[in-house]
């Protein structure tokens, strides 16, 4: 019906309204402008799709009612879903473009004719190159996201799982993908292409079961960009830019963002990759068993601090998600702000489970975003800042971090936390964060401690204000 | 000599891998999780391919093989385009400004 050019030229135009779409994320007044560049784009894409095939026979009829299926799951899990469980939705998400880029590679595979790539047996090489190769990360990207699905919904533990051999396991698999990809191309047996899917399927698992519950948002970050690289493969396979176009954007995309995670904790892609923190436990737990001087307040000490401070930063962290304590935190901000004290929000690159997790809940909240600042932003400020209040984040703001070249976190950018007058530190023990180290804040003669749930403690400082 | 469409697609992948590069540093770090559920959205366009899959082919027999695991990627990507998008304009939606008249 269409004109296999008309179809790549406007196959272009939803390629740059995608970029556009991601554009228009580099402001929030630009953004939900980009979000419908991002729409348009997709409904022209489906449009010319359907056009170009031109079969308005029971199959168009099928074709809409597994679309309708499709979206009025999608639509509403979108308008159901807490905006607290938006890391395991994002993996969610995931999964689905891995999977559906295995079925496209599969079904491609299977009828070769449709898209031009030779028969059933006799598949172009290059054409079966790319089509395992999509197939194989689409497959690593949909069992790695159920994983990590299950650690952040909390079905699986989030501790890492680790065994003898796991990385020469890991790459073994990954290896051997490559020669059966070699072997598929040489004989085209098809039992080969089943044998790379199912491989992958397994390299997914064992790539993120080692990967503990901190460095979530470096694995969302690295899978989003797997599932950016699938789609490309698939789009070279069946030689549509529209899907090039996207999976590059996406890789990259994924790629930055694990990148700047990674950075944020001041460790190497590989380090995060190869299994976490957890093997220098034993040796940092021992500190914290001498029993050192800890400064306990309740509700109304921190409240007559706060109320008397001219300024207070807030610092949140996962454990402010967990509580759901972002509502009673910004009543609590409102209360602040009634008796003129300026606040303002520190935001640490891997606080939560997901990068800029802990923006979207605070603009749940109604926080306005101009009050929420990013770590070199507002650093310097808390040497002038009269209380600090911590609300579930930990090894973000320990001080060890700075001083000790023998810490496992030693190098990682920290929130000055301890430069302020006094910090309120809100947490539920002492026990030490995810890096398995003590933190240095607790028992600073500046900070207070208010023992108790994130929520609740909040919630009654609220009252005593 | 005649040049390999193969090259073609190839420097479209590149060129886009550096668009990307650019406009992602671009985004505010503020807006990180937004851009993870767009470009989700985005990528189901793999969607495209389902849909050739599904409709093209022997068009007696709809439900061979090849045409159900297209109907299944269908499913998959309509479940993502709809929530990933929905999701992104539900969430961007809350980003809002410090209104100075406030109070």
């Amino acid at each position: 019906m269409i004109s296999a050019n008309i179809l790549a030229v406007f196959y272009l135009i939803s390629g740059i309204l995608f970029i556009l779409a991601l554009r228009g994320l580099s402001s929030p007044e630009t953004s939900r402008q980009g979000n419908l560049f991002g729409i348009i784009g997709m409904a022209i894409a489906i449009s010319v799709t359907i056009l170009s095939v031109g079969n308005f026979t029971t199959g168009f009829v099928y074709l809409l009612i597994f679309l309708i299926i499709g979206g009025s799951m999608g639509a509403f899990i979108a308008f159901k879903i807490p905006m607290t469980a938006m890391p395991e939705l994002v993996a969610g998400f995931h999964s689905l473009v891995g999977l559906a880029a295995v079925f496209v590679a599969i079904s491609a595979f299977l009828n070769p004719e449709v898209f031009n790539l030779g028969s059933p047996g006799n598949i172009k090489i290059a054409s079966l190159i790319e089509m395992s190769l999509g197939a194989a990360i689409g497959a690593i990207t949909f069992s790695g996201s159920i994983i990590a699905f299950l650690k952040l919904r909390g079905i699986m533990s989030g501790s890492p799982i680790t065994f003898i051999g796991q990385h020469y396991l890991n790459l073994f698999l990954g290896i051997s993908i490559i020669i059966l990809i070699f072997y598929l191309c040489k004989t085209q047996t098809s039992n080969l292409f089943w044998i790379i899917i199912g491989i992958s399927f397994l390299l997914g698992v064992l790539l993120i079961i080692p990967i503990g519950g901190a460095d979530m948002p470096v694995v969302i970050s690295m899978l989003n960009s797997y599932s950016g690289w699938a789609a490309a493969g698939i789009g070279f396979t069946l030689e549509n830019s529209a899907l090039i176009i996207t999976g590059a954007l996406v890789g990259s995309s994924g790629a930055i963002l694990s990148y700047i995670m990674c950075k944020g904790m001041n460790r190497s892609f590989f380090n995060v990759i190869l299994g976490g923190w957890g093997a220098t436990d034993q040796t940092a737990t021992n500190s914290s068993q001498e029993q050192k001087p800890v400064k306990n307040g309740n509700a109304d000490d921190a409240a007559f601090l706060m109320k008397n401070a001219s300024s207070v930063i807030i610092v949140p962290g996962y454990g402010m998600a967990v509580a759901q304590a972002q509502h009673a935190l910004r009543e609590m901000v409102d209360a602040l702000k009634k008796n003129g004290v300026k606040v303002s929000y520190a935001i640490h690159p891997v606080a939560g489970r997901m990068p800029g997790h802990m923006n979207v809940l605070l603009a749940e909240a109604n926080v306005p975003y101009d009050e929420v600042f990013e770590l070199e932003e507002i650093n310097n400020d808390f040497a002038n800042c009269d209380v600090a209040y911590v609300i579930g984040a930990n090894d973000v703001t320990n001080p060890v971090a700075k001083s000790d070249p023998q810490s496992p976190i030693y190098g990682m950018p920290v929130l000055d936390v301890e430069k302020s007058k006094s910090v309120l530190f809100v947490k539920r023990s002492l026990s030490p964060g995810y890096a398995g180290i003590d933190n240095d804040l607790f028992y600073r003669d500046n900070t207070l401690m208010l023992f108790a749930d994130a929520k609740k403690m909040t919630e009654e400082i609220v009252k005593s204000l | 000599m005649e040049i390999d469409p193969f090259i073609f697609r190839l420097s479209i992948f590149i060129l886009s891998i550096f668009i990307g590069y650019y406009v992602v540093w671009s985004v505010t770090p503020s807006l990180h999780t937004p851009l993870m559920s767009v470009t989700n959205a985005i990528s189901s366009v793999i969607i495209v391919g389902a849909i050739i899959a599904a409709l093209a082919g022997d068009k007696v027999n709809i439900f061979d093989t090849a045409n159900i695991f297209g109907y299944l990627a269908i499913v998959l990507a309509a479940v993502n385009i709809f929530g990933g998008f929905l999701v992104t304009q539900r969430m961007l939606a809350m980003y809002k400004k410090k209104q100075k008249d406030k109070k």
